[in-house]
């Protein structure tokens, strides 16, 4: 592959910067913490005994590699490019977020912490952070907004089973950005004891770096299979965003490749015009929250705004620092699509591929089947189906109109 | 010499400790303020710290989250809160007030605006809770150049490294925060403060204000004992909560808790 020296491959910087985006912007109470987080994850970055530990469980407990898989009909329908899908649905707890709770959960480990907490929106990083909590034998603690307890009951019961304590966020907005702050919070209170399992490549540094370096191994295989599978790197990539870590971890090890084009794509919730969506990199301006500088929904007062999406994955202000960057330095485009497209996607690609993606995922499914049409049937595209739909069944149905009777059947 | 350094000063040739009362600028309602802040010098406070209203405020507890949402529910801005200093600044001319607050409203303001503003409006100090000095080394100049006082916080959880570094970045005083936690938890160590306190001053030589746990006229002497000021807030803010439909009996409450304080650290 040819390699594009212009672009700084090494960010972030010693202090977590991504250009001028990312960095430490928190109470000092924490800052002890980060040091002592950012010093263990130096050491054990360089160390191949603990990425040799972090393979063994993705391989074993995981189930990794995730399958490339070609979307033959889906591909067809378009009649333009190949789709490809990354099949990060498949993966144990059913999306990509277990990459990343693995290997925090490995630090955690070593820094011999014997808590962790996590945040989380629709529930699924809460999941991802119970199971392995479960698994390395962590007490584990799940801050979760209020309004997504109540939407999100299932996941809380998954959590419960698994031996989490969840504690719903009454202040805000009640909703993901809430739980981070309520998140913070406790561990300004216990930061002693306890490790933090930030969801996504946001919030003070090291975590946008140990975050995207563990879910790097997404592109790492896409790279590996793409040449057994198609002959050579894909034209594009395309993955979700909200925070941003699928898409991250696929798009990392391409940077420097910039024959493969990239595409991040956000919660266009009602449609960019008006302000009920989440595509602080579409419509957004750089400001701080949550530790980092990056791309944020803010109003002229600097006042974080409510959002919407149809995926509470995606339901979120801000946006992990280095896609900032990304967006800033043009390797990278940024578009959206709208609850109603992801709708739509998600059910083309149940019919025509018998796989259901997660709300989130479909966002991307939208937005790569848009841009399929656009080139040769040559051509191809990867598309990271960061996560699988059975979560979302019952958000579809009542935006389908079809409404559950007390048994839980739908008709 | 800022305004601050000037109490500061004449305090420390009294024998005295400063109080230093917190309320978030526009709670419950915009006209509340500056006639709040009156009644606190008048109650014996020595430097006013005015909270800018944040809709994520991460290191606050319940009581100052709730202030936020009171004032940010009609509106006030960074703006409406420069206002309110310069009204209160045709009364007063020689109470210090500092801002607290979150960057965001800040950066969204732009710095150079904001200094400008904050400096015409009298503001004195400003103390950004989520501004560590690592990442103000760029906008460090523009306070400096323009003589605000920037104000650092200390944890318990500071490595001694860290203090010379901010005790080197820092004006004003040092706002040592006395536990691991959040804005109005309840336990308070004095011992503990005391022996932090002792580590700290052995590089910073500039005044240290405690805050966090401060409540009542006991506490304030506890901490004042080897403090250079106490800082309270949720104390405070908890009053202008509980009589949020009677601005009068607010102040009047208020003033009984300040006076209480003032009178536990003077005797």
């Amino acid at each position: 592959m040819a390699t594009n020296n212009a672009i700084d491959l090494t960010l972030p910087d010693e202090r977590g910067h991504f250009g001028i985006f990312g960095g430490r912007f928190v109470s000092e109470t924490l800052t002890a913490a980060l040091d002592e987080l950012q010093q263990t994850y130096s050491k054990l970055r360089q160390d191949p005994d603990f990425w040799a530990e972090f393979d063994r469980d993705l391989a074993h407990y995981v189930g990794r590699p995730s399958p490339l898989y070609h979307a033959e009909r889906l591909s067809a329908h378009c009649g333009g490019a190949q789709i490809y899908l990354k099949r990060e649905d498949l993966n144990h707890t059913g999306a990509h977020k277990i990459n990343n709770t693995i290997g925090q959960a490995l630090l955690a480990k070593y820094m011999g912490k014997k808590k962790v907490i996590a945040e989380t929106g629709a529930g699924q990083h809460g999941v991802a952070s119970a199971t392995v909590a479960a698994r390395f034998g962590l007490e584990c603690r799940v801050f979760m907004g209020a309004v997504d307890v109540e939407r999100q009951k299932l996941n809380v019961y998954r959590m419960n089973l698994l031996g989490a304590e969840v504690e719903a966020v009454e202040s805000g907005t009640r909703t993901l950005k809430d739980a981070m702050n309520e998140a913070m919070r406790h561990w300004v209170t216990h930061v002693d004891d306890t490790f933090y399992i930030i969801g996504t490549a946001a919030g003070p540094h090291p975590y946008p770096m140990l975050v995207r370096d563990f879910q790097t191994i997404i592109g790492r295989e896409t790279q590996r299979q793409s040449l057994e599978l198609i002959g050579r790197q894909p034209d594009a990539l395309v993955a979700c965003v909200g925070g941003g870590s699928n898409a991250i971890g696929m798009f990392h090890p391409y940077i420097g490749h910039d024959e493969t084009a990239m595409y991040g794509v956000e919660a266009g919730g009602l449609g960019l015009d008006g302000d009920d969506h989440a595509a602080p990199l579409s419509k957004g301006r750089p400001g701080v929250l949550h530790g980092n500088r990056t791309y944020l929904m803010e109003d002229d007062n600097g006042q974080i705004m409510g959002t919407h999406s149809v995926s509470a994955g995606l339901d979120y202000p801000g946006v992990g620092p280095e896609h900032s960057w990304l967006k800033d330095i043009g390797r990278a485009h940024y578009v959206a699509a709208t609850d109603d497209e992801a709708l739509q996607a998600f059910h083309q690609l149940t019919r025509m591929e018998g796989i259901m993606p997660a709300l989130e995922s479909a966002h991307a499914i939208a937005f790569g089947m848009k841009l399929a049409k656009t080139m040769r049937s040559d051509q191809s595209i990867v598309v990271n189906l960061s996560g699988r739909g059975d979560k979302d069944i019952h958000t579809v149905a009542s935006l389908d109109g079809v409404h559950e009777d007390q048994s839980g059947v739908v008709s | 010499m800022s305004r601050i350094a000037a109490v500061m000063d004449t305090l420390k040739q009294q024998g005295r400790k400063a109080l230093i009362p917190y309320i978030t600028g526009g709670d419950p309602a915009k006209d509340a303020t500056v006639p709040m802040m009156h009644a606190l010098v008048e109650a014996g406070a020595d430097i006013l710290e005015i909270g800018v209203p944040f809709s994520d405020p991460m290191a606050d507890g319940p009581t100052i989250q709730l202030a936020c949402e009171r004032a940010l529910a009609h509106g006030t801005s960074l703006r409406d809160v420069l206002a309110m200093v310069t009204e209160f600044r045709q009364q007063d001319s020689r109470t210090p007030v500092v801002l607290m607050g979150y960057l965001n409203p800040v950066e969204a303001m732009g710095y150079e605006t904001f200094v400008a503003s904050a400096k015409e409006a009298g503001v004195d100090g400003v103390l950004m809770v989520d501004l560590p000095p690592e990442e103000a080394e760029d906008i460090g100049g523009i306070f400096r150049e323009a003589e605000l006082d920037v104000i650092y916080l200390i944890a318990p959880t500071t490595t001694d490294a860290r203090i010379a570094s901010i005790a080197a970045s820092g004006s004003g005083y040092v706002y040592y925060v006395s536990l691991k936690g959040v804005t109005g938890s309840a336990a308070l160590d004095v011992d503990d403060v005391a022996r932090n306190l002792t580590r700290i001053r052995q590089q910073v030589s500039l005044p240290v204000g405690v805050g966090f746990g401060i409540r009542d006229g006991a506490t304030a002497a506890a901490v004042g004992a080897v403090a250079d000021g106490v800082i309270v807030g949720s104390a405070i803010v908890n009053l202008i909560a509980d009589h949020a439909g009677a601005p009068d009996k607010a102040r009047q409450q208020v003033s009984t808790l300040v006076r209480e304080m003032r009178q536990a650290l003077d005797g």
